[in-house]
């Protein structure tokens, strides 16, 4: 995996000296709380209903043992002793003290980490396949595209105050896992019929209160043009993304308004003068980069088997790995999902005790889901079961990736300041019914994502099931929404009707499941199904 | 006229500076004023007879103004590039990267702040007209430059 040198170090040394600086002003009341708030909110620092919030960056979800272990510290020493990963690949410490701020930053900057640009009107941390570099199904690694993104986003002098916040995915695949059409920017590396390698551009996707799609723009930029090509898209936005209302201030706004042709006509424009202007990285940066992310050195003799004897080890090693393009190995979805528990949360012990295990059976690396799990990319067959008795001694072998127990869920009502419901008590009963009425298997697949507000930070509007928490004269109600999809059959789902209560909603959950188990046919997920049969057998059971 | 910090050691312009669309009328004025939804490429056919653009920040927020100074440089523009409005010690660096070169404040810069903010990074990513080698190009052999 990527590693630091001594010019990515001094850029992040540099920036926690700044943020200690910025800290004191505004301490010396040379900086208003106006003018401190972008500053602190571009260090990833928050306030929420009862504390300042740091949010970590882990780029493109990869970690290593030594980074996960310092993750673990700080939760001990500067949180109460527990962290929540989240939809964005990374960590957040609920319970920070705005006078230890500097002080972490400076620990994460000693293990090449950092928060830099995770929050503010900036290009945030950029996401990725969560299964990169080990899926068998990838035309390459897209994180060496994502590290070259990373690199161009950070400090950007002409990016760092745009109409509204930016996201980039890159995936290097047609199996979708990163919800790569939903975001502002999404990349996917592919090869065309010459074999070169290039990247198709999907801009102005999004969820929040007015989600989107994003359409292709432009199906094959070569990699040596990749940045004047973002840096064309980012150049039309920042000119033209609308500055007049934050609710109307996303790129996929701007698209819509444009149409996808008028707003692709100009980002070609602005390219076409980009590319004279020279600002493309030399392609052996690119090479460099490329090289951190080479194959580990896989045992070529391992083993195809696994383990036999044990039921329940079979049945989390069927649920909870992935195939991997190594005979032999697999990468293996660690949930933070128990039954009932708060979804991505993980305790300073597990973080360490993951970190540990990553090093060991993982060739000293771990990622972050955007569905806020962790996964040990590149497990030997032959230590899997034994990786599996570890985990479960810790409480970490739920197995329930991407069934309906695999809830992503925001931190809601409970954390945050913009919420109108809570979210996860929520999560915590579904996951409760669910797993009291063993439904859990039978149903399969079943994408279960839960938003307390509006801007969607759950993901709701691209859940199989979405739920979304909203005030109704001081009473938190819920709306259910069917049909939503991230992967590359990208939906948005449509609500039901009329919302449901906090109990309500479990039932109603449990009725729409109950009719995908009544009407599938052979092969079918709950999400294929209501394609098939459509809104009304569901309207029918839930309201009938 | 207020403090200005100028990076320039020419005359600066004396006459007031004019819209972008009564410079586009008729004015032979060399000193024009960008706000942030003007297109600054509307200049650029004008840019030998211009010797100031003052480009205006009402709010520090509202981040249009750094991509009308690249487009002014990039175009080749060499007079005088001036923020104004809501200028603050912590953006002055990236204007700076961006093509500024004087800065009239609206509120007094601290000097030791505004030295700090100029030297805090010891090399950039991005390459920009500042000139400044980018981290990229000194990894495979450059030499620093800016």
């Amino acid at each position: 995996m990527y590693q630091y040198d001594h010019y990515d170090q001094a850029m992040v040394d540099a920036r926690v000296e700044e943020f200690r600086d910025q800290c004191k002003r505004r301490i010396e009341g040379k900086l208003t709380e106006d003018q401190f708030k972008p500053l602190r909110l571009m260090n990833g620092l928050y306030l929420q209903l009862h504390a300042y919030m740091l949010r970590v960056a882990i780029p493109y979800g990869t970690l290593s043992g030594r980074q996960m272990s310092a993750l673990g510290d700080i939760a001990d020493k500067f949180d109460r002793k527990y962290g929540h990963f989240t939809t964005r690949q990374n960590i957040q410490y609920n319970w920070i003290k705005l006078e230890d701020a500097g002080d972490i930053l400076a620990a994460l900057a000693k293990v090449e980490m950092h928060a830099i640009q995770t929050s503010g009107n900036c290009i945030r941390n950029v996401s990725s396949d969560h299964f990169a570099g080990a899926a068998a199904d990838e035309v390459v690694d897209p994180r060496p595209y994502a590290e070259l993104l990373r690199q161009w986003s950070s400090f950007h002098p002409e990016f760092s105050y745009l109409p509204r916040k930016f996201k980039f995915a890159v995936i290097a695949s047609e199996t979708d896992r990163a919800a790569m059409r939903l975001h502002d920017i999404g990349i996917n590396i592919v090869r065309n019929d010459a074999g070169d390698l290039g990247a198709a551009f999907y801009v102005g996707g999004g969820m929040g209160r007015t989600p989107m799609v994003a359409p292709l723009i432009r199906d094959f930029v070569p990699l040596d043009q990749l940045i004047t090509y973002a840096e064309s898209c980012l150049r039309v936005y920042n000119r033209y993304g609308r500055r007049d209302n934050k609710y109307k201030a996303r790129i996929k706004i701007l698209v819509h308004e444009l149409g996808a042709a008028e707003y692709t006509r100009q980002v070609e424009a602005e390219f076409a003068h980009l590319l004279e202007q020279g600002i493309e990285p030399p392609i052996a940066e690119l090479e460099r980069i490329r090289t951190y992310f080479s194959s580990p050195a896989f045992d070529l003799d391992a083993s195809d088997t696994i383990e036999q004897s044990d039921p329940d080890f079979l049945t989390w090693a069927e649920r909870n790995t992935h195939p991997h393009k190594q005979p032999g190995y697999v990468s293996a979805v660690i949930s933070l999902k128990p039954v009932g528990g708060i979804p991505g949360d993980a305790t300073a012990d597990q973080i360490r005790l993951m970190a540990t295990l990553g090093e060991t059976y993982s060739f000293d690396e771990l990622r972050v889901t955007h569905t806020q799990n962790i996964v040990m990319p590149h497990v030997r067959k032959s230590d899997l079961y034994t990786l599996w008795q570890k985990l479960d001694a810790a409480g970490l072998a739920t197995a329930n990736f991407d069934q309906i127990g695999d809830i992503i869920a925001c931190p809601g009502l409970d954390y945050c300041s913009l919420a109108n419901a809570r979210s996860i008590p929520v999560a915590q009963r579904i996951s409760e019914r669910f797993a009291a009425n063993g439904k859990g298997d039978a149903l399969g697949e079943l994408k279960l994502k839960i938003s307390g507000c509006i801007n969607a930070c759950g993901h709701h509007h691209a859940g199989h099931m979405g739920i979304l928490g909203v005030d109704k004269k001081g009473v938190e109600n819920y709306q259910l929404s069917i049909g939503g999809s991230e992967a590359e059959d990208t939906s948005l789902g449509k609500i039901t009707g009329p919302g449901f209560s906090e109990e309500g909603i479990v039932d109603a959950v449990e009725n729409a499941a109950d009719v995908y188990l009544a009407q599938r046919q052979d092969g079918e997920r709950f999400l294929d199904t209501y394609r098939r049969i459509g809104m009304k057998p569901f309207k029918e059971a839930l309201y009938g | 006229m207020g403090d200005i910090l100028r990076f320039r050691d020419d005359q600066s312009v004396d006459q007031p500076s004019v819209t972008v669309d009564s410079f586009l009328d008729q004015s032979n004025s060399p000193a024009v004023r960008i706000e942030p939804g003007d297109d600054a490429r509307d200049l650029l056919p004008h840019l030998e007879r211009i010797r100031l653009v003052v480009v205006n920040f009402p709010s520090f927020g509202d981040g249009r103004g750094y991509s009308s100074a690249r487009v002014l440089r990039e175009a080749g523009f060499s007079g005088e590039l001036r923020a104004v409005g809501d200028v603050l010690v912590d953006q002055i660096g990236y204007l700076r990267r961006c093509g500024f070169d004087s800065f009239e404040p609206n509120q007094p810069l601290d000097p030791d702040d505004v030295e700090n903010a100029l030297n805090r990074w010891p090399d950039v990513y991005q390459p920009t007209t500042d000139g400044r080698t980018p981290i990229w190009n000194l990894r495979h052999g450059e030499t620093k430059n800016g």
